[in-house]
């Protein structure tokens, strides 16, 4: 099992291995300040006074608010840390739904082919022309009178766009692997349906996953952020989402105010940035043609026999 | 040429044929979408101003008490005769929505075009280039960071660190002098104002394009950098670049005349992919710059809860996604036979 986890790292060299390592460790970097945030925040995102005493309103950073503080009375700094709990929840709701949407529903179209099919890579694509911000902007606003602005409306406006980039290579793989011999020989044994998908194809489909998973999870954040920024993403009331702060922040762009809008900012594109990372990086280990394998070096045997055989002993 | 199935015009034919269900999808699901959402769309968006008769005039007068499939095939037919129907809280038709603000969000989207091309295609050759230097590092970082920075980040940025110094405005496409003293003729500001021969009025438009193109603009040119670089490297390992590297042709012409040409080829395609983010990241631009395009119409009318308004601009945006990416692709067709088969 460890061995199949760090597969990735040795078969990769180089730029290859360093993209992967960085990413890995921007996106723990972030996993971490989402889940100790109560810990690592020293106040509560939607907290404007400490002791009674409201926080000043627009300063600068200092020793006491190292990132500054809000036109709301808000401490930048904690909104900063609450926001990567909210990315993070909202993006794995978004990639877990649309992979428990688009896999089967992938596997099945390609499985069963016909009319179901045809109809399913219909409004698939469809789907996948329409621009996916639209797509999202249009969802949240519908969702949001039946499930309010909160984590699960966004996370779903987000998951009806990434639905078609699973179903896509889901089904053209199986649909390649349905003819293959160990499913036809599945077939002879008297497999079922259901389990010559389930467990024969299932396992040979789901390979591409991680790497479009991860690709998704970083446009994810991106999509969320516009959202929040557009208004139509998480509800100030319901948790601190960066798009919403970039959105406060316009409104002191012009009096020169930076803390607001720099630090949110940074925080999504450093989290996008690493997503992607990851994403490139398993990419290049699991597409072997992608792939440079380290070459290992070939240790001619020397002239003389005989000195080979001592140092092979002694080794 | 010559052989039927490979012809140009019926490339086109094919491709218009299956252009006309894609479209209906799309419409059909709009439909549904935005008639299955709780609530009366006349309530949501005019219902504290009226009392409940003027409420029910005025869903008459829109044909929302008639039965859903006539209202839906009634739509169907407007949508075929490019009518995208009236905005239920202003009472307004979408096309002269269109035609008032599609020329802002035009003249944005070609201007961040060529930001991009003028940024994106120097820096992806010279990346491929001279691969694995240091230089191809910096500019391939700056190709992922320019796809991860949200555009109204940089857009922020530009407003605050930018903007002051260089003297450029940060908030709508001219200053209301402007717009009040350029006839509308073609309704793209920057163009009437050409035709007006009004220096000062081209120069104020001219000077409202600058940060909001740019910030678009950026975020294209990540696009163009890996997709140039790529394909240098491509047709730098191809066998006739080694040909005429072979004949001892010195290595800048083999460059330039050989790599360079057939590695810009592709562009046109991605072009024609880019269209849905193109349409995206102006919607977001837009909202930044204060732009009067169709983008900030929409967020308005979305605000506004205005759901025939919605309506009628998401199919429209949804149509020119599909009508743009045919056209690229008949121009792909048209320009690389191998594309038609």
């Amino acid at each position: 099992m460890l061995n199949r986890l760090l597969a990735p790292f040795r078969n990769t060299t180089g730029l290859a291995r360093w993209i992967l390592v960085t990413g890995i460790v921007i996106t723990i970097a972030f996993v971490v300040m989402a889940v100790f945030a109560p810990w690592l925040a020293p106040l509560d995102f939607n907290q404007q006074k400490v002791d009674g005493v409201k926080l000043p309103k627009l300063a600068a950073p200092s020793d006491d608010y190292w990132f500054g503080t809000s036109d709301q009375f808000y401490d930048v700094f904690s909104r900063v840390i609450w926001g990567a709990r909210t990315a993070l929840v909202v993006v794995t709701l978004s990639v877990l739904f649309s992979v428990l949407i688009g896999v089967p529903l992938g596997l099945i179209s390609g499985f069963v082919g016909g009319w179901t099919d045809r109809m399913l890579v219909f409004v698939m694509d469809a789907l996948y022309a329409f621009p996916t911000l639209l797509l999202a902007i249009v969802f949240s606003f519908l969702l949001r009178d039946a499930l309010g602005g909160g984590v699960t409306a966004a996370a779903l406006s987000l998951t009806v766009i990434y639905i078609p980039q699973y179903f896509r290579v889901v089904r053209n793989t199986t649909v390649s692997a349905r003819e293959s011999t160990y499913v036809e020989a599945a077939r002879a044994i008297g497999a079922k349906n259901s389990s010559i998908m389930g467990r024969y194809l299932f396992g040979n489909v789901i390979q591409s996953v991680p790497v479009i998973g991860t690709l998704n999870a970083a446009d994810a954040i991106g999509t969320l952020a516009a959202l929040g920024f557009l208004g139509f993403g998480i509800q100030p009331n319901e948790a601190s989402e960066w798009g919403y702060d970039l959105n406060r922040a316009l409104d002191d762009a012009s009096s020169g105010i930076w803390w607001t809008a720099l630090f949110p900012g940074l925080a999504i594109v450093f989290l996008i940035t690493g997503l992607t990372l990851v994403g490139e990086g398993l990419n290049e280990t699991v597409n072997p043609s992608l792939r440079k394998r380290r070459i290992r070096k070939v240790e001619m045997p020397p002239n003389e026999p005989t000195t080979a055989l001592v140092e092979g002993r002694t080794r | 040429m010559s052989s039927g199935s490979g012809s140009l015009p019926r490339y086109i034919a094919q491709r218009l044929l299956l252009m006309i269900p894609m479209i209906w999808l799309i419409v059909t699901m709009v439909f549904i979408l935005l008639r299955v959402a709780p609530g009366d769309p006349v309530t949501a968006a005019v219902g504290g101003k009226l009392n409940e008769e003027a409420l029910d005039a005025r869903r008459a007068a829109l044909g929302l008490d008639r039965p859903l499939i006539v209202q839906y095939l009634d739509y169907l037919g407007d949508i075929a005769t490019l009518d995208f129907g009236k905005t239920i809280s202003d009472n307004r038709p979408i096309t002269s929505i269109i035609v008032d603000n599609g020329g802002a969000t035009l003249s944005l989207t070609i201007g961040a075009f060529a930001f991009a091309l003028l940024m994106g295609i120097p820096l992806g050759l010279l990346a491929g280039r001279y691969r694995d230097s240091a230089g191809d590092v910096v500019i391939r970082i700056f190709g992922v960071v320019s796809y991860a920075a949200p555009i109204f980040f940089i857009g922020l940025l530009m407003q605050i660190w930018v903007a002051g110094p260089l003297g450029l405005p940060t908030s709508d496409i001219a200053s209301p002098i402007t717009k009040f003293q350029v006839e509308p003729v073609t309704h793209i500001l920057l163009l009437d104002a050409i035709i007006a021969g009004d220096t000062e009025s081209t120069v104020d438009v001219l000077k409202h394009h600058v940060l909001p193109c740019f910030t678009l603009g950026l975020l294209l040119s990540g696009v163009f950098i890996r997709l140039v670089r790529v394909n240098l490297l491509m047709t730098l390992k191809g066998d006739y670049v080694e040909a005429a590297r072979a004949r001892g042709i010195p290595e800048r012409y083999v460059i330039r005349r050989h790599a360079f040409r057939n590695a810009l080829v592709p562009v046109i395609t991605v072009l024609g992919l880019q269209v849905a983010l193109t349409l995206s990241g102006a919607l977001l631009t837009e909202s930044t710059f204060n732009w009067p395009g169709l983008g900030t119409q929409l967020i308005d009318y979305l605000t506004a809860r205005d759901y025939a308004a919605v309506q009628g601009l998401v199919t429209f945006f949804a149509v020119v996604v599909v009508v743009v990416s045919l056209l690229v692709d008949v121009i792909n067709a048209a320009i690389d036979p191998r594309v038609r088969y």
